[in-house]
């Protein structure tokens, strides 16, 4: 398998906003926002997949964006990559949610009603539920309504689990099964009886866990969305699943393709969930 | 005003389901526990505030909250609540403290302050004495307080007093004289007690010598005074073995240049030197980690280093502060690399040990228990790691109830740096001081000169720190990620052991000189005095090297990313370390005497020759017992419960995880790639036979090389490619047997590193790893770890496709052991389950492996393996289980011809004799396998079934092993099942 050099783009704000003007009359890519800072820490990985999915990623930190509110209205996308912001004190996605509410709530709420796309990743899960962006049930967007509770085990789980898909949302687009990565301490999904009623009558349930429930969460789900289906979150990750040689089996695989003489596989599972949000915008 | 905010949750909580099912296994009286979130808020607040605030940290889907109000549940009968002491590190309260400043636009000054604790009302009969015994157990006396209420004072008072666990101190500004004109008693009491406090107390060990004291002295009554106390503790840091690493420096017997010079050091510039054009290192010895190139554009770094006195006294706080302490090694190397991979080792009693020693003869004192330990110290990983944000893949656990007094606790960061960022760092006179990160406190006073003494009641409790990992992981963002490549700073080093009286010195030395003004350190609280803020441990601070010019902009950037950078001083180059306290000089002496003016003590070994009883083992027909035993002791087991809760998948770099197969076996080598667009990769493993020490360090010290290197050829490293760490963590080191032993390991890794050309780029020791304390008749005793030397290793992958891993793929398969079985059982594993340690320690035959290990890698390279499994603890027979368990498919071989020196079934099942590996092919490739081999000692014993069958026949061709897989898993996985 051959690796394709890209060229590193560099995570600075400061480049971004010399970059800015020129930039924009020349956009073909979509453009997605990844948001850091405070202990978020799979930006890179995220921004990577985007790429790899044909989009044009950037991390931009939280206090950055605070200070240049209207940057959000360059993107398309906006993705808040897992992490553990604020050591998850105060409830995993707590802190981190307050402070985008506190500064940004109404680009967000702006954001959120145009035709985008927004991912939230383990933590950018969290983050979205706390900051009410999901179920969003009745577009009460800010009102939280689910949330996600300590792993039953109380301990956080690292592993490759089965999923199946269960929505029609842009971002499963041609998915019906996956394999994903979840790592996590916070991750059992809990609403009321009344709003779970809702999520699955109005089809928000984006991807349940197969056999295996390994937080305990909630009827086994693993990801929600709004009602638009245009906002995502998800516990598992994605971008740990984007190559062949992430999988936790591929040295058995690669030796099944060497003796039935078949080409190894380049990309794993996960990329076809950044693809489709890339594509949404082709 | 102090204020209360508590927060139950609605529904069932599982943090208190685990509560409750823990205590009630120590007490059956316990049935029902509640878990309360409390936040004692010292600052004034209106009610409306208050309100605005418990909403922040509520989420109102299944929580509520009570604002001065104490909690009611249905039934309970007693409240436990668990705080911080004053002082001790207080994460979740600072997360909160930020919650409120951004959502009231406020600021705490001054006492203002916000503490976190736990309340749990407890349902059930329980009388005081119960109910103590219960809390008691929850904590740990060196960091936590705990308050009682019994239900009836509970109600009265209105809930658990509202207390913040503040820090007084009121001896700030205190400068001291120490007088040195003194006898020779009295000096070797300062050096080992330390400076005497006016109310006659002592201040902490300096674990400094009568020569050291004598040579301060000396210099001091040439500057016709006496030194500050500043001065003395200064020196004491900068001089503790922790720091200087003497033992490994001073002359010993004939050797004049010291152990470090003589067989490490110069083993890697030998072999660098042979190398030439081959050479791999970049940076070895001199800087916070080692390092080797990755490729044309990248360079690796990697440093491993122990906390096990910290970790001792608080297993959670020594771990978590030890991970997260060498990341800083990483940060710290070179202009900043990213951290890219962790690595952890624990070497702990027996869990399951009863017996408890105590610090003091009263037996007040008593140590934590080997289980208690363990749980603190794999939990403080798992939160330094996964919080970080940084993979923690590779690490393995050793047991041995020699750990009981002290358990060693490796922890290491592989760094990654591109070449286009890395130059030679160099403070120059002019720049800035500055501190970034944390803020000063008390902890972590005389952790350095701590740790080079021995456990005892006189342990210092402020040594005890708590990491956090999210301060840390901003600072080093903003460093990494952004000031590295603006080129914002000349220099950067971690603030680790001896605090800024290190790091500063430490810089200085590229300048020749600095003046510190020790006031514009930040504290974390008032009253700290000057010698203090010069040595506190105090985590998460870097000190840095800025120039004039670049201070604004670096200033703004680290405001931007929340992260404090403070200008305490500048560098220069007077020769003079200076250090100021407000405007007055406390500090004043010359660099030269500083880093250079300890006097050189020589060290005398004395042979040690140990012949231990040779165990007497029955031998039997049938071996499925034995081999079941062997597969769930504590050295052998799986360890999944620590590989599935530290995250390994983060920053998506994991090619060879921790547990391998659909199996999940846990492997002896990770592997990660770093770099997204890159085939290439990095594996890490290591080697370590403690239980070889008595018989022979020199072997002992050649089986740790040879397996370190071994475990990483046999996932698809070149040996060419390989190089090592070394971590030596002895005992008693001043008794010159064990100084022996230490020689002779040490020219071990000297011989072995050059027969292998695998150079050391790093190393770190820990040279009193002892306890001296009393047991439970309050007997005076002492327990020693046994002469532990870890060696890690970390080799570099072209094409990360041609990874091999253990597990065994197809059925049909030939199943070869490449290598020489012999009768080397001592030490082995297969002793210790006999109680016995025996004599035949396995000898390595360094150049008849590495020709093996060459031709192995031909192989690999022509993808001719299927799988490969490095022979390990447990000899043959346990890495036949673990291949066949790794891949779910059973398995047929025989011994028979196996061993040309006809020894025992068990004994060639279980010896543990080195440079040996386990693969399975293809049938297809056989001849191609065979010929690359053919200068070499394999031999096809079996292949693989398509049944869920291990069976083993013996050296007479007759079946001694025949089990399901099933069952060996289940003995496999199930000593650790429930942690």
């Amino acid at each position: 398998m051959s690796f394709p050099r890209r060229r590193e783009s560099r995570h600075q704000a400061l480049d971004l906003l010399l970059q800015r003007d020129d930039k924009q009359t020349t956009m073909i890519k979509p453009k997605i926002i990844v948001l850091s800072g405070y202990g978020l820490n799979c930006e890179d990985e995220t921004k990577y997949a985007f790429e790899l999915a044909g989009g044009q990623g950037q991390i931009i930190h939280i206090n950055d964006l605070i200070k240049n509110k209207n940057l959000l209205n360059d993107f398309q996308i906006m993705a808040i990559p897992g992490g553990f912001a604020y050591g998850d004190d105060t409830g995993s996605g707590n802190a981190y949610g307050l402070k985008l509410r506190n500064h940004l709530w109404e680009n967000i709420s702006k954001f959120v009603t145009k035709d985008k796309l927004v991912i939230g990743i383990c933590n950018g899960f969290q983050v979205l539920v706390n900051l009410g962006l999901v179920p969003a049930l009745n577009k009460k967007y800010g009102e939280r309504q689910a949330a996600l509770l300590p792993n039953e085990s109380t301990r956080y789980t690292t592993g490759w689990f089965d999923l199946k898909i269960t929505s029609d949302a842009p971002w499963l687009t041609g998915i019906k099964e996956i394999s994903l990565p979840i790592a996590h301490g916070e991750g059992k999904f809990f609403a009321s009886n009344e709003i779970l009623k809702q999520i699955n009558n109005k089809n928000l349930v984006a991807l349940k866990y197969s056999n295996i429930n390994p937080t305990e969460t909630l009827e086994h789900i693993a990801g929600i969305t709004d009602e638009s289906k245009r906002i995502f979150g998800l516990m598992p990750h994605p971008e740990r699943a984007m190559f062949f040689t992430q999988l936790p089996n591929w040295p058995y695989l690669k030796e099944k393709y060497l003796r039935s003489g078949t080409k190894l596989p380049e990309f794993g599972p996960g990329l076809q969930i950044f693809k489709n949000g890339v594509n949404y915008f082709k | 005003m102090i204020s209360r905010v508590e927060i139950i949750s609605r529904i069932p909580d599982a943090r208190a389901k685990l509560k409750k099912n823990q205590l009630h296994h120590t007490n059956k009286n316990v049935e029902e526990v509640f878990l309360v979130d409390v936040y004692t808020i010292k600052k004034d607040f209106k009610q409306n505030q208050l309100e605005q605030i418990a909403s922040s940290l509520t989420n109102p889907v299944y929580q509520d909250f009570k604002i001065n109000e104490p909690t009611i549940v249905s039934k309970f009968s007693w409240g436990i609540e668990t705080c911080f002491l004053p002082g001790v590190t207080d994460n979740i309260a600072n997360t909160v403290k930020e919650i409120i400043k951004d959502q009231l636009k406020i600021k705490f000054i001054g006492d203002q302050g916000v503490f976190s604790s736990k309340l749990l009302l407890i349902d059930g009969k329980l009388d005081e004495k119960q109910i103590k015994q219960i809390g008691f157990g929850l904590i740990n006396p060196l960091i936590n307080r705990v308050h009682f209420k019994s239900q009836k004072d509970y109600l009265k008072d209105k809930g658990m007093d509202k207390i913040a666990p503040q820090v007084n101190l009121s001896s700030a500004n205190q400068v001291d004289i120490v007088d040195l004109n003194v006898t020779d008693d009295e000096l070797t009491a300062i050096g080992k007690t330390g400076i005497k406090n006016k109310d006659g107390t002592n201040r902490g060990p300096l674990a400094l010598d009568l020569s050291y004291m004598k040579a301060i002295k000396k210099y001091f009554n040439k500057l016709k005074r006496n030194p500050t106390d500043i001065e003395l503790e200064s020196i004491a840091q900068t001089w503790s073995e922790h720091c200087h690493h003497t033992i490994f420096a001073d002359p010993i017997d004939e050797i004049k240049t010291g152990l470090f010079n003589n067989y490490i050091k110069r083993a890697t510039v030998e072999i660098r030197n042979k190398k030439g054009k081959r050479d791999l290192c970049t940076s070895v010895f001199t800087d916070n980690s080692g390092a080797i190139k990755f490729d044309k554009d990248y360079i690796i770094s990697h440093k491993v280093e122990t906390h096990n006195s910290p970790s001792a006294l608080d297993p959670f706080g020594g771990a978590i502060t030890g991970i997260v302490g060498v990341n800083r090694d990483a940060i710290g190397f070179d202009m900043g690399a990213k951290p890219i991979a962790n690595y952890y080792g624990f070497c702990f009693a027996d869990p399951n040990l009863k017996s408890q020693l105590f610090r003091d003869k009263e037996k007040k004192q008593s140590l934590l228990s080997p289980r208690r330990i363990l749980d603190g110290v794999v939990a403080g990983v798992n939160s330094g790691g996964n919080c970080s944000g940084i993979p923690t893949p590779q690490g393995f656990l050793y047991f041995n109830n020699r750990y009981q007094g002290k358990p060693l606790i490796f922890v290491g960061t592989v760094g990654l740096i591109p070449k286009k960022s890395s130059v030679i760092k160099r403070a120059r006179p002019g720049d800035y001081i500055v501190v970034v990160g944390g803020r000063v406190g008390q902890d972590g006073i005389h952790g350095a000169t701590f740790s080079s003494e021995a456990l005892s009641s006189g342990s210092p409790a402020g040594a005890v720190q708590i990491g956090d990992p999210i301060t840390q992981k901003k600072l080093s963002d903003a460093i990494i990620k952004e000031a590295r490549d603006l080129k914002l700073y000349n220099s950067i080093t971690d603030n680790g052991a001896g605090g800024l009286s290190c790091s500063v010195a430490e810089m200085a030395k590229e300048s020749n000189g600095c003046l510190v003004n020790l006031e514009k350190v930040p504290l974390k609280y008032p009253g700290l005095e000057p010698w203090k803020i010069w040595i506190s441990e105090s985590q998460e601070r870097m000190t840095l090297a800025v120039h004039k010019n670049r201070w604004l902009k670096f200033s703004k950037l680290m405001i931007s990313r929340d992260v404090e950078a403070t200008v305490i001083g500048e560098f220069n180059n007077s020769g003079q370390c200076v250090v100021k306290y407000h405007k007055k000089t406390v500090m004043d002496i010359d660099m030269e005497f500083l880093h250079n003016g300890l006097p050189v003590r020589p060290m005398k070994t004395t042979p040690v020759k140990s012949s231990f009883k040779e165990p007497v083992i029955p031998q039997q027909k049938k071996l499925n017992e034995v081999l079941l035993l062997m597969m769930q002791r504590l050295n052998i087991s799986s360890f999944e419960f620590i590989s599935s809760q530290y995250d390994h998948e983060v920053q998506a770099n994991s090619a060879i995880k921790p547990l391998q197969g659909k199996g999940k076996v846990n492997g002896e080598t990770s592997v990660v790639r770093p770099i997204f667009n890159s085939s290439g990769a990095v594996a890490l493993s290591q080697g370590l036979y403690p239980s070889y020490s008595e018989i022979d360090c020199y072997q002992m010290a050649g089986a740790s090389i040879d397996t370190a290197i071994r475990n990483l050829v046999a996932s698809g490293v070149d040996i060419d490619k390989i190089a090592l760490l070394d971590n030596f963590c002895w005992c008693s080191s001043n008794d010159p047997q064990r100084l022996y032993q230490l020689k002779k390991a040490s020219e071990a890794c000297y011989d072995f590193a050059k027969i292998y050309e695998t150079p050391f780029i790093s190393g770190k020791d820990s040279m009193f790893n002892d306890f001296k304390g009393y047991d439970e008749k309050g007997n005076s005793i002492k327990i020693s770890v046994p002469p532990t030397l870890l060696i890690s290793s970390l080799g570099l992958i072209e094409d990360v496709l041609k990874i091999i891993s253990i597990d065994i793929k197809f059925p049909g398969d030939p199943i070869y052991i490449l290598g020489e079985t012999k009768d080397e059982l001592g030490g082995s594993e297969y002793f210790a389950m006999n109680k016995s340690i025996g004599n035949n320690v396995p000898k390595v035959d360094g150049n008849k492996n590495k020709k093996l290990y060459q031709s192995f890698y031909k192989a690999s390279q022509k993808q001719l393996i299927s799988s490969a499994i490095s022979i390990t603890r447990g000899g043959l027979g346990v890495a036949l289980v673990k291949t066949a368990l790794a891949g779910k498919l059973g398995l047929e071989v025989s011994l028979n011809n196996l061993s040309g020196l006809g020894i025992r079934n068990d004994f060639t099942l279980f010896s543990e004799s080195q440079g040996r590996i386990l693969v399975t092919i293809n049938p297809k490739n056989k001849k191609e396998f065979e010929k690359i081999m053919k200068e070499n000692v394999i031999k096809q014993i079996g292949q693989v079934t398509d049944d869920q069958r291990l069976v083993i026949k013996g050296l007479d061709n007759k079946i001694i092993v025949n089990l399901d897989l099933k069952k060996i898993e289940k003995n496999y996985k199930s000593t650790f099942k429930n942690y």
